[in-house]
Formats: structure tokens, sequence, C-alpha cells
């Protein structure tokens, strides 16, 4: 037990967790961001944006996480030398995000278009007989309909890019599961406990993003 | 360019009233194998009220829609007030805020209220401010009889207020021509009275009408002129009170028979 409560103070669990909140929120901001324009693109009426927007979500809704992720630091930053950051473990950091970013961004697009599956097309006619263009059409009626029905799966994308943010192990970013495996190394003995604490770390921080998230979706629908 | 110079040329030439302001011309669209409309003619006078009828699946809705390009059609031509129907982007929009439109499911903006639903085009088109916006908007919601409920969204209202507030919606861009599309047909029958008195109103103050309806009561009260369509065609065209006591074809002979039987 002892040897046990020794590993909070010789490694900073509290801090890896930190790391994986990080990654986790900015990596939402960007793909919501870029799940959003995607979105547009798909529901646009310009056939070369729709196919742009289909090509982008099939590309990388269908690559694994772990090959983006590792492309970012031995491809982008190893080859093609991009620096996000002059600070090493940062520029990791960043990279990890930007890869999160990517790939989450698909799904994103996906979650938006199935809210605005919600939104019946009479929205969309009338939204064009007052004589709005698609942009405005989108923004005014279209979107925040939409997105008010695309809250429960967008709370399971965000859960999804919560525990996914582990991945950027494979970026060299020292989050919780790097120092999981860290901690495994040096402590063989307490396997069971050291995977228990970092799984029940993970429950503590999604259980309240899905609780909270179909809260909003019942709080936010639209009536009809 | 063209459409520019038709346009002002158009507006400079104010009281034209040669130029229909509703024209279609040898319109004809299909969906796949099926030719939903025929070579339409068809022309509106400014003023004019114009009720089409016909059979669920004659076309009128499609043709209704096809008039602010809501459908697309395959040949002819479409113009407002001389202008040929552009194809799509800014200019389009520009005309469509000359057309109103009323539709069969209210279609009111879900997620805005009353007052924000007739208030959106003005100021996001027509980039008015929002006061004067929000007074326009009030008084059209007061002359359709909904100014009371003007802060609630529109699910808390019943169909027939929900249709009023749609015409006030219309009615805020000061359209040329509204277009009704079945305005009636989604409504509860005790609601009908009230939405239809609210377009007889419209079509005595001089607005020009296209309304496609089943309510022969309307049609014959407020209709300059009826058109009967039937399997994609304008099968037949009169005054009402000539329609309805003395129709041509045997088409319109046996529609009117079937719904004027009970």
């Amino acid at each position: 037990m002892d040897n046990f409560l020794s590993l909070f103070e010789t490694y900073d669990v509290a801090g890896a967790f930190w790391v994986n909140i990080q990654l986790t929120f900015w990596a939402a901001i960007w793909s919501f961001i870029l799940g959003t324009i995607l979105a547009l693109m798909r529901i646009s009426p310009i056939a070369s944006l729709q196919w742009f927007g289909a090509a982008y979500v099939n590309i990388f809704r269908n690559t694994p996480l772990t090959v983006i992720i590792a492309f970012g630091i031995l491809g982008l930053w190893g080859q093609l030398n991009v620096v996000l950051a002059e600070d090493f473990q940062l520029n990791f950091l960043r990279l990890a995000i930007l890869g999160l970013s990517i790939y989450h961004a698909a799904f994103v697009c996906e979650a938006i278009r199935s809210g605005v599956n919600t939104v019946p097309l009479g929205q969309a006619e009338a939204a064009r007989a007052i004589g709005l263009s698609f942009l405005p059409a989108a923004r005014l009626v279209i979107l925040p309909q939409a997105l008010r029905g695309a809250v429960a799966p967008l709370g399971n994308v965000l859960i999804a890019l919560t525990k996914n943010s582990t991945v950027a192990f494979a970026g060299s970013v020292v989050e919780s599961s790097n120092l999981m495996k860290q901690m495994i190394e040096f402590q063989g003995d307490l396997v069971i406990p050291i995977f228990f604490v970092f799984a029940m770390g993970f429950v503590i921080i999604v259980v309240p993003i899905g609780l909270l998230t179909t809260w909003l979706s019942r709080k936010l629908a639209v009536a009809r | 360019m063209t459409s520019d110079f038709e346009a002002n040329s158009s507006a400079s030439a104010a009281p034209s009233a040669q130029t229909p302001l509703v024209l279609l011309k040898n319109v004809n669209k299909h969906f796949g194998e099926l030719h939903v409309l025929q070579d339409i003619n068809l022309e509106v006078a400014r003023g004019e009220v114009v009720v089409v009828i016909g059979p669920s699946g004659s076309g009128k809705s499609t043709l209704c829609r096809a008039i602010n390009r809501l459908e697309t059609i395959d040949d002819g031509e479409i113009r407002i007030d001389g202008v040929e129907l552009p194809a799509e982007g800014k200019a389009l929009a520009k005309l469509r805020a000359d057309v109103g439109m009323v539709f069969q499911s209210f279609n009111l903006f879900a997620h805005k209220s009353i007052l924000e639903n007739v208030t959106l085009g003005p100021i996001k088109v027509k980039g008015m401010k929002s006061g004067p916006a929000k007074e326009l908007a009030m008084s059209l919601l007061k002359r359709v009889g909904v100014d009371n409920q003007a802060q609630k969204l529109p699910a808390q209202l019943s169909g027939g207020q929900q249709q009023r507030v749609a015409i006030a919606r219309a009615l805020a861009m000061q359209p040329k021509v509204m277009l009704f599309d079945e305005p009636t047909s989604a409504l509860d029958p005790e609601m009908i009275n009230e939405v239809l008195d609210a377009m007889v109103t419209l079509a005595k103050e001089g607005m020009t009408m296209i309304v496609v309806t089943h309510e022969m009561g309307f049609a014959r009260k407020a209709a300059d002129r009826v058109i009967f369509m039937a399997d994609g065609q304008i099968v037949e065209e009169a005054t009402p009170e000539e329609f309805f006591t003395n129709p041509q074809s045997p088409r319109a002979k046996d529609f009117l028979g079937k719904i004027l039987a009970h």
C-alpha cells in the first residue's frame, strides 16, 4: 500500500492527466471549427466543395489515428521541419493537437451533418424564399437548429476525442498513457493498481461530459 | 449584365401595364419519367389574383415552386417583372426577396420567436435597422391578428396562427407577388377561415397573388381567374364564375363533380 501511495509522490499523475485535458480542449476547438467548415462544404450547392468535404471525411475517418499522430512527429516535424513551437515539448504537444484535430474534424463533420438531417427541408426553403443566399441561410437558420440536434453525437465525438488523446503518446507527448508506461516499467509489481488508476482517471473525466451533453441535448432541443 | 440592364429598364418604365408581372413561357419539367409540367404558358398581370386548382399530382405545386426556383425547370423561361429567373447565387436570392412564398407546412423558423421570424428578412436581406424592422413586423403581425404572440416560439402557436405569421413574414419583404402553395391544406378545419380571411384582405388590397388551393370558396370570393391543371397541363382558364358554373373540358367537369358533390 505504501509502495502504491508513494507512486503519486514520485510521478506527477495529475500533471499527466492535465496534458490530456489540454490536448482534448484544443483539439475539440480546432476540430469543431474545421468540422463545421467541412459540414458546410458537404451541404453546399457547389459540387467541387461537396466533393472535397466528402473526400476529406472518407480519407481521415478511415485512417488510424496512430498513423496520423506518428506522421505529425516523423513526417511533419522530422522530415518536413514543421515547427509549431520553439520549446521541444510544446512543439510535440501542438503537433499532436494538430493530428487529433484533423482526425476528429471528420467525425465532427458527420455529427453536424446528422444534425442537419434533423432540420426539415422546409426550413431551408423558407430561408431561401425570403431571399437569403446559402451562407446566410446556413448561418442564421440551418446551423443553429442543426447544432442543437447534433449535441448528442457531438458529445460522443468529444468522449472519443478525450480517450483518443492518449494516442498523443505515439507523438512523444508526455501525457497519461506515456506516464503509465513509465510507471509500469519501474514498478512492475504494481501493474494492476496502476492500470486501475489511469482507467478511473478517464472515467472521472468522461462521465461528466456524457451527463452534460445528454442534459444539453434535451435543454436545447428545438420544439417543432 | 443583361439581367441588370433589363431590371433597370423595367423599373424606369414603371407603370408598364404591358409587362406581365409573372410570365411563364413553354415551361417543361420532368421528375424522372414523369412529365410534371408540360409546355406551361401563363401570364399574371399586376394586381391579379390567380387561383390554381386541380387534382393531386397535376403539377400545380411544382408550378408554384418553380416561380421562385425552389424547383428548377428543364426548359422554357420564367420572368418576374420582365427579369428572367437567374440560375443561382446572389441574383437569384435578390429576385426571391421580391417573391413572397407561403408554404403548406408554414415553415416558420423553429428556433426563432414570431417577431424574429418576421424581422429576419428585412434585417438580413434588406439591411433594415432593427428598430424600423420591428415596427414593420409588429404592424404586419397586427394586420394578420397575431401581434399578441410576438414573443412566443412557433411551436407554441396553433396552425392557423403560424400560417398567418408566415404570411406576415413574406409581406415583410414587400414582395411584388405572393405565392401560396396549398396554404390551408395542413390546417384543422376551424382554422382555415382565419387564414383565408387574411388572404382575401390581401387580395382586396391589390396584391398580386398566385394561389394553389382546394378552397373553392376562396376562388369564388377573391380570384380574378381560375386555372385548372391536370396531368402537368393547364387544361382550362376562366373567371371563377364561368369555371364553376360552366366548365368546358371533361376533365374539369369530372373534377368539379367529385369535389362539389357533397
